[in-house]
């Protein structure tokens, strides 16, 4: 008997879905959350080196908001800052992303911050309009993998859907060019209430390399609580998937 | 000297003093450009315009692909009063957006310009009270035309871009493009930030899809400017980096059409092929598009003898599942259907607009940087260069298939050299540069998409006095307006997929 090639094709793929999202490793040098310790440096050294003015001193602290995880500190400081591989470091509350020396521990949620209707409403179903302002593709291309068959998001009720009339929030990347700034908030006003505003990545957060430019209209931030923070440079799909799961509570698929 | 013949020469990623390169009346400048426009060995690699005191300044970048040089060439205009100047489009269309771009910034008029509109709205424009919102689109009347816009903001998650469909009932008679959402004012960011660490980082954010390409059009420039050579060993890192950004990025873009097809079992296969692909890039330097590899002088994150044996299992598991998928799809005969033949373009209208790389060589233009202007490991080590004829959706899959399997066994042949080549000490990337006072470097390299420039000018104190990018999407989203003449718009996502364009490397 022949088989026939779709079929040796999907023998050969396999099963690609990662069975638990919030466990595994991500493989390499990779940069997450940072560690600082105690150990006396040249600070001024230390925070003149970041290009995104992340780095303050006095404690020694990183805004993961503005980081663009260059890892430039951590190889001229390597005992001052080191970057783990803990890629859960989205928050919903900004302050949560400056991580100050000597403090190793994790980056979570402000569960008192988190409207009541999250929970009760989207926590079983969640569909978000993503707005690509002025994002360079490589936000936009982790928030595609977050629904690939590896990262699978789908299977938790989260799903990003073209008309923003049938979603239940926005999904913000890039740092908002003023050429961008009428067709967000246009796209913000036609999302039904009760919504919800995502950040995601350093461009979008705090404008990232991005900040200052003449070019740029973030005052649509200013208007609205944001409910969720995902830094990066871009955010890598795990960071995006676990930071909405404690979001809106959805643990299991 | 013929008049014509006025222009300065440099090789790829060389930097010429300002005192060598000709400075001429405009209509001079016109005339050199015409001569070697009209030979076809010859195509424009940049022709753009600067704020330099009160005057601006023209720099033409016209690449000789037989002889691997650039002819450069200037004119210097009164900034006070902006000029009328004859358009080079009206002869040379693809001249068409580099001047579309000078009249926008600058308020220079090109007369006889056959399509004189804005490009980007950037925002040091000449006139602000052109918005985005006012664009002058095409207009047809009659009883049974209409048109069909969409965008900016699309229905997947892609950046925003507007398609303007000019419509006869089911049939599309034109799109227009319409572009600039995305601006960031990026080139003015490159004279703002002024820290090299800080450059690097914008070089690569021009196009996030295009990290490692433009980072190493970036690096190449500063290094050249800087009077700094790199190992050989370190230019086979970058070159295999670059390619492993071609072989992903393809995979991709494999994947995407399908998805516009419906074909559920490629977008799978590919979708998840290109998974292993980015994260080899992460585990080599850390992020899965390859952020933080190329740095000026030096890197990092040197390749190891342990990356190499991972390499050679990542390309091993490429081919395995690239082949038999590839030859089931290119056989199927509902593939065919939906693919031959739609949004075909010829090699006439890829030589008009000036279309570069892949969306070029679909059509048998051998637009290739990689063989005309060699840089990095290319200058030593040649990859096979693939063209077809058809210049259609098929052809535009069928480059991409046919163009990772060539890289994946060029990769596996540098990564041998590597291994072969004498152990160094890769140095760590140097923190300032002092740059060639008084200096141009042009800057060429080829992105997956095509043809990447990068130039920069320096004033009297070594520092950058501009800068200027251009995105291989630069030229080719005409082609893509082109490819939908006479079809439906329901053709529209798989042509998009299949030239998948920068909004943001145009936008800038």
């Amino acid at each position: 008997m022949t088989i026939l090639p779709e079929i040796q094709i999907l023998n050969r793929l396999g099963k690609q879905f990662i069975p638990d999202v919030t466990e595994p490793n991500v493989p390499g040098p990779f940069k997450g959350r940072p560690e600082i310790s105690l150990e006396r440096v040249d600070e001024e050294a230390l925070a003149s080196l970041c290009p995104t003015g992340a780095i303050g001193k006095a404690p020694v602290r990183i805004d993961m908001g503005k980081c663009v995880m260059c890892g430039e500190c951590a190889f001229a400081f390597p005992n001052k800052v080191k970057f783990t591989a803990d890629y859960k470091i989205a928050t919903n509350v900004r302050e949560r992303l400056i991580v100050k020396e000597g403090d190793s521990s994790p980056i979570l949620l402000d569960e008192s911050n988190v409207r009541a209707e999250i929970r009760s409403l989207f926590g079983r179903s969640l569909k978000l309009r993503e707005i690509s302002a002025a994002g360079s593709n490589a936000d936009e291309a982790e928030l595609n993998a977050c629904g690939n068959p590896n990262f699978d998001m789908g299977r938790f009720g989260i799903e990003f859907l073209a008309s923003p009339r049938h979603c239940d929030g926005i999904v913000i990347t890039g740092p908002i060019s003023e050429n961008m700034a009428e067709a967000t908030q246009i796209c913000y006003d036609a999302v039904p209430s009760p919504k919800i505003i995502i950040l995601v990545g350093s461009d979008a957060i705090s404008g990232g390399i991005f900040a200052g430019s003449k070019a740029l209209d973030r005052s649509f931030l200013e208007k609205y609580p944001i409910d969720l923070y995902v830094p990066g440079n871009p955010p890598h799909p795990l960071t995006f998937v676990n930071g909405v799961l404690e979001l809106i509570r959805k643990r299991k698929a | 000297m013929n008049i014509q013949e006025n222009f300065a020469t440099l090789k790829n990623q060389g930097t010429l003093p300002l005192q060598d390169l000709p400075t001429m009346p405009y209509h001079e400048y016109f005339l050199v450009a015409d001569h070697l426009l009209k030979q076809e060995s010859h195509h424009c690699v940049n022709n753009y315009a600067y704020r330099t005191g009160t005057q601006i300044r023209l720099i033409c970048c016209i690449a000789d692909d037989l002889n691997h040089t650039i002819k450069v060439f200037s004119s210097l205009l009164d900034g006070t009063t902006p000029p009328r100047l004859a358009a080079l489009s009206k002869t040379h269309y693809a001249m068409h957006i580099y001047e579309r771009e000078i009249s926008e910034n600058f308020g220079i008029e090109f007369m006889y310009h056959p399509w004189p509109k804005p490009v980007r709205y950037a925002w040091n424009r000449a006139d602000r009270t052109n918005i985005i919102n006012n664009y002058p689109f095409y207009r047809i009347d009659g009883g049974e035309l209409h048109e069909v816009g969409v965008g900016p903001i699309h229905a997947g998650v892609i950046e925003p871009g507007h398609f303007r469909f000019l419509c006869n009932g089911e049939t599309v008679l034109h799109l227009e493009i319409q572009l600039g959402w995305q601006h960031r004012g990026i080139e003015a960011l490159f004279l703002e930030k002024s820290k090299l660490l800080q450059r690097t980082i914008l070089s690569e954010s021009i196009a996030g899809d295009t990290a490692l390409g433009h980072s190493l059009a970036f690096v190449s420039l500063m290094e050249s400017l800087g009077d700094v050579s790199v190992s050989e060993q370190l230019e086979l890192e970058r070159t295999m980096a670059l390619e492993l950004e071609r072989i992903a990025m393809h995979i991709g873009d494999l994947g995407n059409v399908n998805i516009g097809m419906a074909y559920q079992l490629a977008s799978s296969v590919f979708g998840t092929l290109r998974t292993p692909v980015i994260n080899y890039m992460q585990t080599w330097c850390g992020n899965r598009f390859g952020k933080g590899l190329n740095r000026v002088g030096g890197t990092h994150y040197p390749f190891t003898a342990e990356l190499g044996g991972k390499l050679s299992d990542l390309l091993n598991k490429i081919e395995a599942t690239l082949e038999p998928m590839a030859d089931r799809l290119f056989s199927l005969p509902s593939f065919l259907m939906r693919a031959e033949g739609i949004g075909k373009v010829t090699e006439k209208q890829m030589r008009l607009i000036g279309a570069v790389g892949m969306a070029a060589r679909v059509t048998g233009v051998r637009s290739d940087i990689r063989q005309s202007h060699p840089f990095s490991a290319y200058k030593k080590y040649t990859i096979d260069s693939q063209t077809l004829e058809q210049g259609d959706v098929w052809a535009r899959m069928m480059i991409r298939n046919n163009e990772v399997r060539d890289s994946v066994r060029f990769v596996r042949d540098l990564s041998k050299r590597w291994e072969a080549s004498a152990p160094a000490t890769t140095p760590i990337p140097e923190q300032e540069l002092t740059l060639t006072p008084n200096a141009l470097c042009v800057s060429l390299v080829e992105g997956w998409r095509g043809e990447i420039c990068h130039c920069a000018v320096t004033d009297d104190q070594g520092k950058v006095a501009h800068y200027k990018i251009k995105d291989p999407s630069f030229h080719n989203w005409l082609a893509l307006a082109l490819s939908l003449r006479d079809l439906e718009i329901s053709d529209f996502p798989i042509n998009n997929k299949s030239y998948n364009l920068s909004y943001c490397g145009f936008d800038l």
